[in-house]
């Protein structure tokens, strides 16, 4: 071995942007190349082809059972998917030691968060592209034609994605520093209460009791409310879903994507990897 | 006076250990030293004496209790002092879903090299790795050995200053050590540094500059190996044949060891010249005399409290 034949060449480091998409690219092909994603695909496949045949009993209701049906796997599968992969996504690194390596070159620990980020986002949008796909087809089956109204499903699984971003950003952050089982847990159980924060915080006022109150109150307002990015029955029945809708949601998970990821940088910039 | 390529100030580490109750465990203990540039330098040490604690230490993967450390002038908090370097972690493991060309790609893009040039180091560091046949197979399909070759190429690619690599022997059969070691020339020709750690010590006697030596955490000595170790010698090694059916002089025959047809006979220095007219007289056949010295394997034992008497047969035997 001999190290002579390499010649020296001009070295201009990767912009920081060039290094997160680095990351991120990697990082979607590691999803891509994942068997598990396959089955997730699989089974959402599935899920549409059952919502095809429970359509086709369901006389007169075919496109609402399918919609409804449809949209509800693709965000049951993203969810999984991004809880799933999004609790691994850093503690993986650190576990396998792969990171070591990576953090040697000239990568800032937030770059590198933000591509695995941006990874596994990448990954969710094309997952749930396809899946997408699969419910237009079988809409297209049922129905023999689209209407109008069906761009609301586009708006729905828009809104899907949204929130599947949310996920994404707490599972990594929880990530950051505890382990996949703990990060699970925490992730779901933020999910969950902001399905229901609106009801915890209408419970805290019934209950007349003022610290009820109050810790009901502060669990509205920091907990995400994920209830606001569920239009799957306003698809399932050709609802219109208002532009105003579209940008608060939008700007809503944004910035609380924005305040997650900071949070997760500053946990992950100050940790000592084993 | 040129800037050291590395310099470590009072580097302290201390672990938390326990579950209920954290005490404070140190695992290195006010490090300080230097390294010259262009230098070969061997960091030694036990397991667990904070070799790789020092090594994380530098490579930002963990942070210090105290001190500091600057890499070609540069402190170990900024992140641009991480194009000038490269680093082999201790058993390294990649992304095993990527093939060995994969794996430096992705690597050699952090230095924002074209995609020619990066093709063109592949191919290059590949070949000087010993792993053209296996560049596209997976990583997960890699034997440890090919992992430590392929880790000793992502160091490198981008032609870094220093070079850092953790325990860069371990796991790799002859061959591929004495290519590791032809690498390690090669960068220090090329004008780099490479600073290493190793507990195969006849590597840093062959290799090294200087060395340092650690021991729970704490430097107990830097310098070059034959200053480390003292050059007194402790007597003299004579190593002969007889002829066969031939039998070792009466006087010797207690302290020669025989292997085979060749004897092995320790003596103090002033009584060499008698025991060689012994020899000479029953027609034996001198195959070496070597002076004996402590090697740098006695200086480490006994440093790390062992009782191991020095043992030259090894050594002679290489010769």
């Amino acid at each position: 071995m001999s190290t002579t034949a390499v010649a020296a060449s001009s070295m201009a480091p990767a912009p920081p942007r060039a290094v997160s998409t680095i990351v991120a690219v990697n990082t979607f092909r590691e999803a891509v190349r994942d068997r598990v994603l396959y089955n997730l695909i699989f089974f959402a496949l599935v899920m549409i082809g059952a919502a095809i045949l429970v359509g086709q009993i369901s006389i007169g209701i075919e496109r609402l059972v399918i919609v409804n049906l449809g949209l509800s796997a693709i965000s049951i599968f993203g969810l999984i998917m991004a809880i799933f992969i999004g609790v691994g996504l850093v503690y993986k690194e650190i576990e396998r030691r792969t990171l070591y390596t990576l953090l040697a070159k000239p990568v800032h620990r937030w770059e590198f968060l933000v591509g695995k980020y941006a990874g596994l986002l990448l990954t969710l949008v094309v997952n749930t592209a396809f899946m997408m796909l699969g419910l237009a087809a079988a809409l297209w089956y049922v129905a023999g034609t689209f209407q109008r109204s069906d761009v609301t499903i586009l708006v729905a699984v828009y809104f899907i994605l949204l929130e599947l971003a949310l996920v994404t950003a707490l599972g990594l952050f929880f990530s950051c520093f505890s382990s996949p089982m703990l990060s699970t847990l925490f992730t779901l159980g933020i999910y969950v209460t902001g399905i229901f924060c609106a009801e915890i915080k209408a419970f805290g006022e019934l209950s007349k009791n003022p610290a009820m109150e109050a810790v009901t109150k502060v669990i509205y307002y920091l907990v995400p409310n994920f209830h606001n990015f569920n239009a799957i029955a306003a698809a399932a029945y050709g609802d219109p879903i208002s532009l105003t809708l579209v940008w608060q949601n939008t700007a809503y998970a944004a910035l609380y994507v924005t305040l997650i990821l900071l949070a997760a940088a500053a946990v992950f910039s100050n940790r000592n990897l084993k | 006076m040129s800037t050291p390529a590395i310099e470590i100030q009072g580097l302290t580490k201390d672990y938390p250990v326990g579950f209920w109750r954290k005490r404070m465990r140190r695992s290195l203990d006010g490090l300080s030293l230097e390294v010259h540039d262009n230098e070969i330098f061997g960091f030694l040490g036990p397991n667990g004496a904070g070799k790789t604690t020092t090594l994380k230490l530098l490579m930002g993967l963990i942070f210090p209790t105290a001190g500091t450390a600057r890499v070609r002038g540069r402190s170990i908090d900024d992140v641009a002092m991480h194009r000038e370097i490269g680093y082999l972690p201790e058993q390294p493991y990649f992304y095993d879903y990527l093939t060995a060309r994969e794996l430096l790609d992705y690597c050699s893009r952090f230095f924002g090299f074209s995609s020619q040039d990066r093709r063109t180091r592949i191919d290059r560091f590949l070949e000087l790795v010993g792993l053209v046949s296996a560049a596209d197979i997976q990583l997960r399909k890699f034997s440890k050995g090919m992992l430590q070759r392929v880790g000793i190429a992502q160091a490198i690619i981008h032609d870094p200053q220093v070079v850092f690599l953790d325990e860069p022997m371990s796991g790799l059969d002859p061959v591929g050590r004495r290519e590791v070691r032809d690498v390690i020339f090669d960068l220090k020709r090329q004008g780099r540094t490479v600073f290493f750690s190793t507990h195969i010590l006849s590597d840093a006697e062959s290799l090294c500059d200087r060395v340092a030596v650690l021991h729970q955490g704490k430097l107990q000595g830097t310098g070059a190996p034959g200053d480390i170790v003292s050059m007194e010698t402790h007597g003299m090694e004579v190593l002969f044949e007889l002829r066969a059916g031939a039998a070792p002089p009466a006087k010797l025959a207690n302290r020669a060891k025989q292997t085979g047809r060749r004897y092995r006979l320790d003596v103090p220095e002033t009584d060499l010249y008698a025991a060689l007219e012994e020899l000479k007289a029953c027609d034996a056949r001198i195959l070496s005399v070597t002076p004996l010295r402590p090697s740098l394997e006695d200086y480490f034992f006994k440093l790390v409290g062992g009782e191991k008497k020095p043992s030259h047969a090894l050594e002679v035997a290489q010769q």
